[in-house]
């Protein structure tokens, strides 16, 4: 299993537009990625191409989350998805 | 003919056809189950091709869409395939449950944890319940409960509106809104008073009219009725004649019986200007200065103030446009020109004032408003701000001409400057009534104070005894004029909010005031109740108002005296 840390860029959090924006990407991908807020157990994770799972993780703005998958060879797809959650949406 | 009375709540008449707002979809029975002839593979099917449905027809709206509606649409329609949704209720649906409960229970778990989330989130808990119905009534095959789309415009009768329905809303199509259920403070009323559309609520017995059928709505008396006929029909040429007075000024302010109380406009800057013009404002009536100096640390050039103020100038080729010299001080500080720690800046060296600790700076805007001048075709006034004496007139006076303005004046600000406008108007050729600060100074009320508003209320028939004694001072300055022949009393007018309230301005006009300066918004409005009544008419108002004994009666007497300032839902 692989991991990417990513801190939340858009300044209203992930609110409807960042979430699908991410979601939109998430499901774009061949492999099954979760996210859960940093710190949280993993079994707490929900599926990253859900914006409505993502919304309810309700992550503000320069909170921290962890985006994990199983597949060991999309490292370089959760590094773009970790590149979405660091730019601010709202900008 | 069938007629229905509700409660009107916001003016109008117009006669079109009825389209009927869906019925909101009802809720599938609690336990409804799968059909025994369909699989839950089939069903599971049928949920994820009405979601995409969905999606696709709320993504070619957002298409049609722009901005932060656009943006809205296409997050919703996101939703409307969401995993977290679709598994939630597919997961139900093997378990045995029908598709449209299933979707139903799924998207009630899902708004429920938005709810719980509060603020932001428990509002888009909206959309996750209207894209639910939308994917209900794609599986039961019948209209999704929004507003009709229809070619031509339209009269939509519901039984009431939701706040959601607003952002679905075209004005251009929806031309006035009916609703058997709700009240004047429901979401209709909110709805059709931010549109400015036309419409009744409360209108029992209005969802049997026929779809399609002709109607007339009146939304100032509630009525509503079918099969209109010519007394419909010629009611809504009426409102639309009356209606068309409040959306343009045809240039001309005037009483009804032909007396002309030009009407001006209120800018500070050149884009003001043009926009003054365009709104057909008879001339500038007060050209704030400050513009070109605030944000400024030191003194304009006078290469920059005659750009700026030619940029005014040339918007009023022919026109008259009255500069107002620097008005720096109280709320408006400049760093260069006023102290900021003293104690009572309102009463404290402000306006023309400053001309006594800076001297200067008045003659070298004097100097940069003449230049500016010589080379515009506006006729040019200029005018001091918060002249208190008939010496201070005098000395204004003086460096007008020294600085070659042959038109110079005073705003009356100061109660003592009303009281004494005779011996001011000796020295100046007229007066301008700065309505805002002459109601501040009579009541000794700061402005900026919220808790004084009700004091601050150019109604206070303090202030409109002043304004009446600024114009008899002019009456007595013309009769005791040393000339020989009976000269006409100089212009005493208006440059104050007060002017842009239509019945006030009556008031003003009745007092005598010769002519009316405002924002151009409030031009047609003004315009229009002007002419709605003569001369002797405004004087009798005029002089109800300054006898009253406060400013609720005063508004109160003359309200009750311009019938039409009702009728044009002023």
């Amino acid at each position: 299993m692989i991991e990417r840390t990513a801190t939340i860029a858009s300044t209203v959090g992930l609110h409807a537009r960042p979430a699908s924006i991410f979601a939109e990407a998430a499901g774009e991908l061949a492999a099954e990625v979760t996210i859960a807020r940093a710190g949280d157990p993993i079994e707490d994770a929900v599926d990253a191409d859900s914006m409505l799972a993502l919304m309810s993780l309700g992550m503000e703005f320069g909170e921290a989350v962890v985006l994990r998958s199983d597949d060991d060879s999309v490292g370089a797809a959760l590094d773009s998805l970790v590149s979405i959650l660091e730019t601010n949406h709202d900008a | 003919m069938q007629s229905f009375v509700g409660v009107g709540v916001f003016r109008g008449r117009v006669i079109g056809p009825v389209h009927h707002m869906p019925p909101s979809l009802a809720e599938p029975p609690a336990g409804a189950s799968l059909e025994s002839s369909t699989t839950p593979e089939t069903a599971a099917d049928a949920l994820k091709a009405a979601g995409a449905s969905v999606k696709a027809m709320l993504l070619e709206r957002a298409g049609r869409a722009e901005g932060a509606g656009k943006e809205v649409l296409e997050a919703t329609a996101l939703m409307a395939t969401d995993p977290m949704l679709i598994k939630a209720a597919i997961k139900l649906v093997k378990a045995g449950t029908s598709p449209e409960r299933a979707i139903w229970e799924a998207g009630d778990s899902v708004a429920q944890m938005l709810t719980d989330l509060g603020g932001y989130m428990a509002e888009r808990s909206h959309d996750v319940l209207d894209v639910r119905s939308r994917i209900v009534a794609v599986l039961r095959g019948v209209p999704a409960p929004e507003i009709p789309d229809s070619a031509e415009p339209f009269i939509l009768v519901a039984d009431d509106l939701a706040p959601a329905d607003t952002a679905t809303l075209d004005p251009a199509k929806v031309i006035a809104l009916v609703t058997a259920g709700g009240g004047p403070q429901s979401h209709t009323a909110i709805i059709a008073r931010s549109l400015g559309l036309p419409a009744v609520v409360a209108a029992a017995g209005v969802s049997e009219i026929a779809e399609g059928a002709m109607v007339f709505v009146d939304g100032s008396t509630g009525a509503v009725s079918t099969e209109p006929g010519d007394s419909e029909h010629s009611a809504v040429a009426v409102w639309q004649e009356k209606a068309s007075l409040l959306s343009v000024f045809d240039g001309e302010g005037q009483l009804s019986d032909g007396t002309l109380i030009p009407l001006l406009a209120n800018v500070g800057g050149a884009k003001d200007a043009q926009e003054a013009a365009a709104a057909k404002a008879q001339g500038v009536g007060l050209l704030r200065t400050e513009f070109c100096f605030l944000g400024n640390s030191s003194e304009p050039s006078h290469e920059d103030q005659v750009a700026a103020y030619k940029g005014v100038f040339e918007a009023f080729p022919g026109k008259k446009v009255v500069v107002r010299t620097l008005d720096a001080g109280a709320d408006k500080p400049l760093p260069f020109l006023t102290d900021s720690s003293e104690p009572n800046p309102a009463l404290g060296v402000r306006g023309y004032r400053t001309d006594i600790t800076s001297p200067g700076v008045l003659a070298r805007q004097l100097a940069a408003i003449a230049d500016a001048a010589s080379q515009t075709r506006a006729l040019v006034w200029v005018m001091a701000p918060m002249i208190s004496t008939p010496a201070e007139a005098a000395d204004f006076s003086a460096m007008c001409s020294a600085a070659g303005l042959a038109t110079s004046g005073v705003m009356v600000e100061v109660p003592s400057a009303a009281l004494t406008a005779r011996h001011i108007l000796d020295h100046v050729d007229f007066a301008s009534l700065g309505t805002n600060d002459l109601t501040q100074y009579a009541m000794a009320a700061d402005r900026q104070l919220g808790p004084l508003a009700a004091l601050n209320d150019p109604w206070q028939p303090a202030v409109l005894a002043l304004i009446q004694a600024t114009v008899e001072g002019a009456i007595a300055q013309a009769k005791h004029s040393p000339s020989l022949e009976v000269a006409a009393p100089k212009p005493v007018g208006v440059c104050g909010e007060s002017a842009a309230d239509p019945a006030l301005a009556v008031v003003l006009a009745g007092l005598g005031v010769s002519s009316l300066s405002m924002t151009p918004r409030a031009l047609p409005a003004v315009a229009a109740v002007l002419r709605t009544v003569t001369r002797e008419a405004a004087t009798a108002l005029a002089y109800r108002a300054v006898s009253a004994s406060s400013a609720a009666e005063a508004r109160e007497l003359v309200r009750a005296g311009l019938p039409d300032l009702a009728e044009l839902g002023l």
